[in-house]
């Protein structure tokens, strides 16, 4: 559905060309729920820009939905959905007026776009607020309207442009119940980009961790977690005599990454942590070591991207300085 | 036949809230109503401002129709630039719309509340001096239209090359929107007897005098003048640049 070979933009940002996107190749396949994580200024909004005909590649190939984004970007714009990160109805107008000139834009007639608007509002529980200025929408109903506008033409392809950044939690699994529905209803293939972690964790099929313009892992969540995280394992000790002792047994363990004493704390990293913990009790008490509190936490795609970058995700969300790709070239 | 159902689709996005809301026409035409209101009637004591007897609504109605077409349609590319900022555009450009329809399409919207503005001016004009020359007249709305369109177009390429800076949307339009206003006549004669030379050199380059002097005539009722001809030239000119640099700029805004 997506395919991508060398994809790069640069753009030119007071005398110093600026890298967003270096190299990008991707290949989404039919029928997925693919997610693009990494903090802000990574190049998320810029390829999906490129993939989305807003902004020509420096160099590179992108093929989208079978047309070529340079060649054909007719083709492409016929064929996908787009959400980006702003309103895409205009505050001005009514909510049903902008579903049906979105559908007479993709050359739909004025009922058939009237039809399919009907069965949109409806899906997206909109039906009440039809006549309503879509400047008087909360901010959840909006964001609902612009999926209701990305989707009128039933596309191949959903590109969505952090769909539920500045939502409340409730909006946003009310935003994602909507899409992943409608994904499964016309069949959509869903690419979205996110510095939600959780959001990623939840509804993507794969994940692709970006960070400085290149893809640095890709893989379903629950791999990546397993791969590159693992779980860690905490059991507290009564000093630190037992703690070096549980630290010992703790390394002969199988399939243990890294374990690490404080005070009288040790930590274990390690995959299959479930079945770990039990076993790990019972050589403690064997060898005669007091426990007495025990922790399992599962690995999030936090830990996943500390661990390739050295760096948390959420405090290089707002510290990165890429040029802010909403108006470049746009 | 496409490039003709995009423009419908993107004029009737446009015009829906007009329709909805026709009261909206009457406050974006303040300015031509506050200077009939409130500096039209010196004129009659200003003696012979124009050409011959007539009254001097005859003489001022036409450069208030100028007006309107520029103070109205210069501001068009507001609402453009506030849907490029929103993302409204955005999600336009990704559609497989034509791009020179959507400018068309946006210009077409200004001109009809252009024109209907216009004729609610005449109407309010009819019970004074003003005498209604309804062939003049029509030709005179006709040169509006083409001014407006040219203003209107040249108002929406301002605004997309204002994407990364609305400042200087409203800047360049308030620094043009006096100058042009005031050194093309509407508002008092400017003549090579009335005024300074270099304020009457200034006003000859300045394109919509030449518009204003040909609707003065147009409205009274003459046609074969050659400031009717030089005021189609320049409306014509401003026109055809408009839509051009505008249709660019639309296309330029994506791939």
């Amino acid at each position: 559905m997506i395919h991508t070979r060398g994809l790069t933009r640069s753009f030119r940002a007071r005398g110093e060309t600026v890298e967003a996107v270096r190299g990008l190749d991707l290949d989404v396949e039919t029928g997925s729920v693919v997610a693009f994580l990494g903090p802000n200024g990574a190049g998320k909004t810029t390829s999906l820009r490129m993939l989305t005909t807003l902004l020509p590649p420096t160099s590179g190939t992108a093929t989208v939905a079978g047309c070529d984004v340079l060649a054909d970007p007719a083709g492409v714009r016929r064929r996908i959905g787009y959400l980006g990160q702003g309103n895409s109805a205009s505050s001005a107008l009514r909510v049903l007026d902008e579903l049906v000139t979105q559908g007479r834009a993709y050359g739909l007639n004025r009922s058939e776009a009237r039809a399919r608007a009907d069965q949109l509002l409806a899906a997206l529980e909109l039906e009440s607020l039809t006549k309503r200025t879509v400047g008087t929408l909360s901010g959840g109903q909006r964001r609902r309207l612009d999926i209701a506008i990305a989707l009128i033409h039933e596309p191949e392809l959903l590109f969505l442009d952090e769909p539920t950044t500045g939502l409340d939690p409730q909006s946003r699994a009310n935003i994602w119940d909507h899409i992943l529905r409608l994904h499964k209803e016309i069949a959509t293939t869903v690419f979205f980009t996110t510095h939600y972690l959780e959001e990623a964790d939840l509804w993507a099929e794969r994940v692709m961790i970006v960070d400085h313009g290149r893809v640095i892992a890709d893989d379903p969540p629950e791999k990546l977690k397993a791969d590159l995280a693992g779980d860690r394992i905490t059991v507290g000790t009564a000093d630190a005599t037992d703690a070096a002792r549980a630290a010992e047994v703790a390394r002969g363990l199988p399939t243990v990454h890294e374990v690490t004493v404080e005070g009288t704390a040790v930590s274990v990293r390690t995959t299959g942590g479930d079945a770990h913990l039990p076993r790990l009790l019972r050589r403690l008490e064997d060898e005669g070591v007091q426990v007495s509190v025990a922790d399992l936490t599962r690995p999030t795609l936090d830990d996943v991207f500390l661990t390739l970058t050295g760096r948390s995700l959420r405090e290089s969300a707002d510290a990165d300085s890429a040029p802010s790709a909403m108006f470049q070239g746009a | 036949m496409k490039l003709i159902n995009d423009t419908g689709v993107a004029f009737t996005r446009e015009m829906a809230p007009e329709l909805r809301q026709p009261a909206g026409l009457i406050f974006n035409m303040m300015l031509p109503f506050l200077f009939l209101a409130l500096f039209a009637p010196l004129l009659s004591s200003m003696g012979d401002v124009g050409q011959g007897s007539e009254s001097h609504w005859q003489w001022f109605a036409p450069g208030i129709l100028v007006l309107l077409g520029l103070s109205g349609t210069a501001g068009a590319g507001a609402a453009l630039l506030n849907e490029m900022v929103s993302g409204a555009f955005e999600r336009m450009l990704v559609t497989p719309m034509s791009r020179g329809a959507m400018l068309v399409g946006r210009t077409l919207k200004e001109v009809v509340i252009l024109l209907a503005q216009a004729l609610l001016i005449i109407a309010i004009l009819l019970p004074t001096g003003f005498h209604l020359y309804p062939l003049g007249a029509l030709a005179g709305l006709v040169l509006l239209t083409v001014f407006g369109v040219g203003i209107g177009a040249l108002s929406f390429t301002l605004a997309i090359h204002s994407k990364k800076q609305q400042t200087l949307f409203y800047g360049i339009q308030q620094v043009a929107f006096f100058p042009l206003l005031l050194l093309s006549g509407v508002l008092l004669p400017i003549t090579e007897d009335s005024a300074p030379t270099w304020l009457y050199v200034l006003s000859r380059i300045n394109p919509v005098t030449y518009v204003v002097e040909a609707e003065r005539h147009l409205f009274a009722g003459r046609f074969a003048e050659v400031s009717v001809l030089y005021g189609t030239i320049a409306a014509v000119a401003i026109a055809v640049l408009g839509v051009a640099v505008g249709i660019r700029g639309m296309r330029n805004a994506t791939v």
